[in-house]
């Protein structure tokens, strides 16, 4: 009789559910999985190592690119960490708008993430749902920046410019009629801040939308209930953050333990779960939908009454205004200054961290005092939940890697970077 | 009513006669069947396509009609790509043996008192082992293709059809119970009354059993594991490319609507009217019917999740089958006693 041995299946980098470029090598054993040994790289894009060759401003595109799908978030980390090594203010309505839009990047976030897991589990409606919504906070992303996803909208020192006043409109064309590009302006007729107000009214019954078709869907549950546990103590070990360490129970939010900006401020809740499997960290993400739903409410409420300045007055870091650089000699030689070698660091190393929609995302900056970062490493939350795929994949069966894959929601421009 | 072409081909030999008038029949099968098929994928993108907010195909001719023939000369004019190592003739008969009982199964399909191409006293057993047959393809298609996860699709599909093969066996041999007949144009005559008297009422576990396997046994979401999308690509057809892929997609739908207007025939009469004073009989009330069922597919696949293949499984053999046993029983006791619809 032949002996029965296992055999591996090479599961990507081409595969439907490998969310971009993720190759498992695995050892099955009929259907249930021995061993997953995810291989990494292919994405790799030396983020890090262009950010040394650049001016500390001129990074901040690159930090869009690292996970795509919560821009802002991760500007958010490097323009922080810039911010701390200079010690630079940031003005208080600057706070308010980039608390405002990493919940907006969250929601954007999770969108996706509720899109993919579902399709990768079978429930294909779901991804076009999260997308009519993504879709809006994508306006808002163009409304501010300019650009539908890599806004590179935070700067040292506050934001690049105030909200808008106007939407930007459809228009009619050849496969969109007049009366369908009205129905889509409806909401977009008056100031960013009115948009993003009706989003947040609007939105509610949409997450209720997305639990009716999910939460006690048996099937659903069936296929996320008991599927990748991990205990509280090893979610520590493995360097888990964000929703998958608070799936397994642990409270752990950068928002509330080590508030920044004006998070101290804001009133919402950190959602945990008991089992620490897909299931709970479904819920758990669902309800941070609703918690940044939450958040985005008393941004706006603040900013619609609160004017002001939304970057620093400090013209060696931040470039003056375009009137200011036109008429005087200081400003056409700070925008100068600015444009052409950027602006120095003084010398020593700094960690900052930020509660990115998928965990903790760090950049560690070393400056030798030159306008170049030395060293910029980044910590991708992504890295470490990879790294778990053996731990959670082992004696599952193959349908449950995809769930697990999609649970862990992986970006790999921030794996690989 | 084929008869009535007879004087013209009286030149021919008798034996002729028959083979042409036969080969007529079945000509008049399987085109409109094509041309459903072909619809019916077209239905599907347009209909999934509005559950999920968008439009579904609008560019090939008015509405994107045309859509379905556009597919199909692709696919008729792509290469067929044998994978290294494959078993060139297995691979090549796979979607043969898929595609040939699917539409074999239609020869014994009435579609009203006297429109049916064979009407054999075994139509039942005939459907049930030609419904039973479409796996061979699926199997060999994923072992010829030389490819793992072809290899899985197969394994899932062979122990998927197996466990619902038998649950569906189980609810038809209600059917049988209660119309005493393997004629499926009898089983619709036993039906015969308003819509009180079609089976779907006393047989409802089993209609719903029936149904469930039925989707199942068709492979369609959310039992779709033999071609699990996101799990093993696309399952037993991943190699399949061109006409040999576009066969395994005819045999899947021309199952799909087999599938729906068996259960359309055995659970709610046929072509028998809902009011039969008001309205009468019609072939429309079987297509309408059938119509129903084959929508349900759609929304099904627009709306659940994938089960796992282990979960299957268990559904099959430990939720499915006890019902239909349990059911049987009941109505083998109904039967005896001559209780509800039996009382006669």
């Amino acid at each position: 009789m032949p002996e029965i041995k296992n055999y591996t299946l090479n599961f990507g980098p081409q595969h439907p559910a490998a969310h971009g470029v993720l190759r498992l090598v695995l050892e099955m054993d009929g259907e249930v999985i021995e061993r997953a040994d995810p291989h990494i790289g292919l994405l790799h894009r030396a983020t890090e190592k262009l950010a040394e060759s650049k001016p500390f401003n001129q990074s901040i595109g690159y930090m869009d690119r690292l996970d795509y799908v919560s821009m802002m978030c991760n500007e958010h980390g490097y323009v922080m960490a810039i911010e701390k090594l200079l010690q630079l203010e940031v003005p208080e309505r600057a706070q308010y708008i980039r608390v405002m839009f990493d919940e907006i990047t969250r929601i954007l976030n999770h969108l996706m993430w509720i899109g993919t897991h579902a399709l990768d589990v079978g429930a294909m409606t779901m991804f076009l749902y999260a997308f009519r919504e993504r879709e809006d906070l994508m306006d808002m992303y163009e409304a501010v920046s300019g650009a539908r996803m890599h806004a590179s909208y935070y700067r040292p020192g506050g934001v690049a410019r105030d909200l808008p006043d106007a939407m930007p409109q459809y228009e009619a064309n050849k496969w969109r009629s007049q009366k369908d590009a009205n129905r889509l302006n409806e909401n977009r007729q008056s100031s960013l801040l009115d948009f993003i107000d009706d989003f947040t009214q609007r939105f509610p019954t949409y997450v209720d939308e997305y639990e009716t078709l999910l939460t006690d869907n048996r099937i659903w549950k069936q296929r996320t209930v008991g599927i990748g546990v991990v205990s509280e103590e090893r979610a520590y070990q493995l360097g888990f953050t964000g929703p998958m360490l608070r799936g397994s129970g642990v409270a752990w939010d950068l928002r509330k333990k080590q508030p920044y900006e004006v998070y101290a401020d804001m009133d919402f809740d950190i959602p945990v779960g008991t089992n620490g499997d897909c299931y709970d960290r479904y819920l758990v993400r669902v309800e941070e939908l609703r918690q940044s739903n939450r958040i985005i409410q008393q941004c706006v409420k603040w900013l619609r009454n609160n004017p002001g300045p939304i970057a620093s007055d400090n013209h060696k870091v931040v470039p003056p205004r375009r009137e200011e650089m036109k008429a005087d000699m200081e400003g056409l030689i700070h925008h100068f200054k600015l444009f052409t070698e950027g602006f120095c660091l003084p010398a020593g190393e700094v960690y900052t961290a930020v509660e990115h929609p998928k965990g903790e995302f760090g950049v560690f900056l070393v400056s030798d005092g030159s306008n170049k970062p030395y060293r910029l490493k980044v910590r991708a939350p992504g890295f470490a939940h990879l790294s778990s795929m053996n731990e959670m994949a082992k004696g599952h069966m193959l349908a449950d890697v995809v769930a697990i894959i999609g649970t862990q929601d992986i970006v790999f421009g921030e794996i690989d970077r | 009513m084929m008869e009535t072409l007879l004087p013209y081909m009286s030149w021919l030999p008798a034996e002729l006669q028959y083979l042409v008038v036969t080969l007529i029949k079945i000509v008049a099968i399987v085109i409109p069947l094509f041309i459903i098929v072909a619809y019916y994928t077209y239905a599907e993108r347009k209909v999934i396509g509005y559950m999920q907010i968008r439009v579904g195909p609008n560019r090939v001719g008015p509405k994107g009609l045309f859509q379905p023939f556009a597919d199909m000369f692709k696919l008729m004019f792509k290469e067929i790509v044998v994978p290294t190592n494959a078993n060139i003739y297995l691979f090549i008969i796979a979607p043969v043996l898929a595609f040939a009982p699917a539409m074999a199964a239609w020869a014994v399909i009435p579609f009203n008192d006297t429109l049916v191409f064979s009407d054999i006293n075994a139509g039942l057993l005939y459907i049930l082992a030609m419904t039973s047959l479409g796996v061979y393809g699926v199997i060999i298609a994923g072992w010829a293709s030389n490819s793992k996860y072809a290899l899985l699709g197969a394994m899932r599909s062979a122990a998927q059809i197996v466990a619902y093969e038998i649950a569906m066996g189980f609810a038809l041999v209600g059917v049988l119970m209660a119309s005493g007949s393997l004629n499926l144009g009898d089983i619709v005559d036993a039906q015969r009354g308003d819509w009180s008297n079609w089976f779907f009422i006393p047989l409802l576990p089993l209609f719903l059993v029936y149904f469930i396997a039925g989707v199942a046994e068709t492979n369609r979401a959310p039992f779709d594991v033999a071609e699990g999308e996101s799990e093993i690509v696309a399952g037993f057809h991943v190699e399949y490319s061109g006409m040999t892929f576009a066969v395994f997609f005819l045999a899947e739908y021309a199952n799909m609507i087999l599938i729906s207007m068996l259960t359309a025939l055995m659970f709610l009469g046929g072509w028998l009217s809902p009011w039969p004073e008001l309205l009468p009989d019609s072939i429309f009330w079987l297509f309408f019917k059938t119509g129903i069922f084959m929508l349900l597919f759609l929304w099904f696949r627009a709306t659940f999740p994938r089960y796992r293949y282990d979960q299957i499984m268990r559904l099959g053999w430990k939720v499915l089958l006890p019902v239909t046993i349990v059911w049987l029983v009941v109505e083998g006791v109904m039967v005896y006693y001559q209780v509800g619809p039996w009382a006669a």
